[in-house]
């Protein structure tokens, strides 16, 4: 059966979409990812979303699950590169995916993973001074 | 109903009285107004008289034909499209109905004079070639009805269209930030033009920030409100933000008193908007003197 490839990138993985998927992908796609956040301790995750040009609301309630599931994980889950029309039928569908954050492209979602990542840091390193 | 046998007969009283009868047909349109050449002079005179010699031409070539009696028919293929080009061409002018029409109505006057002259001797044929003509006339002008009808509501469809697409401009305020300046009532089908255009816009301006400007925008009931509400989550899932601005205080106290919550951010000015904007993207705006003390 295909799946959906899940590449480590630093701290985060990045999962790019580039086939129509089908219901039983997607779960195989939660299943892997979820596997892989705990076994590569990754802090964020990056689903590229550009390539899909149709959605229904199995496809939207999936993207929501993958945002819990890896919060749950303590990975951040940032979608990028989303279709204007695959945003229109989602909101008429009434999932505005209000657990996921959301860039414009590939490039800006993976700034705001660093970003949240030294923001991180930033705290380890105070309370590290506090100790 | 039309009767085959006369229309051979009408189309050689035509044929030999053919000056005649252009020059009191287009006479009487130039009296009657129909053709307006007087005081609106929407239409030249000459090109009237060129519209008369044609359609007689052609008519008369229609009446000489095998199916005289069915206007729907091929032998009236030319009048048809002379008539449709006259009566489009009527209605973008300007002119009423009732002008538009007149144009071939006005014609059964000098053709029932020729006839009563062509047939003076014989009054049954008269009457008969009478109600033959009139007939023929009648569906001729209701057809020229028809298309200036069909012409104005292409026109109609075409400003709607004009309009819906005039009034939805995204413009680039700066790198990065896009503004939409919202102008008139906003409805279901105006509402889903003005979010495609923006959500385009997005992508391929590679914006992240988006300004709603809704001070053109007279009322914001519930329906409004939900539709601006979409809009922004449809944005914000494709990884921009909106702001909304120029909320009118009538217009902010009403959308209170319905209970219509905007769970977004918004600003009293665009102004405002647009500064909160350059905020975000790490830009400000200065003055230069104060640069230059600094």
């Amino acid at each position: 059966m295909d799946r959906v490839p899940i590449l480590k990138l630093g701290n985060a993985l990045l999962v790019t979409i580039q086939v129509d998927m089908h219901d039983r992908l997607a779960t195989a796609l939660e299943e892997d990812l979820s596997a892989k956040i705990v076994s590569s301790r990754a802090k964020g995750v990056v689903i590229d979303i550009s390539g899909l040009d149709i959605v229904d609301s199995f496809m939207g309630r999936m993207l929501d699950n993958i945002a819990a599931v890896s919060r749950m994980l303590d990975a951040e889950t940032v979608v990028v590169g989303m279709r204007p029309a695959v945003a229109i039928t989602l909101v008429e569908l009434g999932l505005e995916l209000n657990g996921i954050r959301t860039a414009l492209d590939l490039e800006r979602g993976m700034k705001m993973i660093q970003a949240r990542l030294e923001e991180g840091r930033d705290r380890d390193e105070t309370l590290a001074d506090v100790e | 109903m039309a009767d085959p046998k006369y229309m051979k007969n009408i189309a050689d009283i035509f044929e030999e009285n053919d000056q005649a009868l252009l020059s009191a047909w287009s006479d009487l349109l130039k009296t009657s107004g129909a053709g307006s050449v007087g005081a609106g002079a929407r239409i030249k005179d000459a090109e009237l008289q060129t519209q008369c010699r044609s359609f007689i031409g052609a008519l008369k070539r229609a009446l000489a034909s095998d199916q005289a009696t069915d206007i729907a028919g091929a032998g009236y293929q030319d009048v048809r499209d002379l008539l449709g080009e006259i009566s489009h061409a009527r209605a973008i002018q300007g002119f009423s109905p009732t002008e538009t029409a007149s144009f071939v109505f006005s014609l059964k006057e000098p053709i029932f004079d020729l006839l009563r002259k062509a047939y003076a001797q014989d009054g049954l044929a008269l009457a008969e070639a009478t109600a033959t003509v009139s007939d023929l006339l009648d569906q001729l002008g209701l057809f020229t009805t028809e298309v200036y009808q069909r012409s104005r509501e292409e026109v109609i469809v075409r400003q709607q269209q004009e309009i819906s697409e005039l009034s939805t401009p995204v413009v680039e305020l700066w790198e990065g930030i896009l503004a939409l300046p919202l102008i008139g009532t906003l409805d279901s089908s105006r509402t889903q033009v003005v979010m495609e255009n923006l959500l385009q816009a997005l992508v391929d301006r590679e914006a992240e920030i988006a300004i709603i400007d809704i001070t053109g925008v007279p009322t914001v009931d519930t329906l409004v409100a939900q539709h601006l509400l979409k809009t922004i989550a449809a944005a914000r899932l494709m990884g921009a933000d909106c702001i909304v601005s120029g909320i009118r205080p009538q217009i902010a106290q009403t959308m209170v008193h319905l209970g219509v919550e905007l769970s977004v951010v918004s600003k009293a000015s665009l102004a405002d908007a647009f500064a909160l904007a350059l905020q975000r993207t790490d830009r400000v705006v200065v003055k230069t003197r104060s640069l230059v003390k600094a």
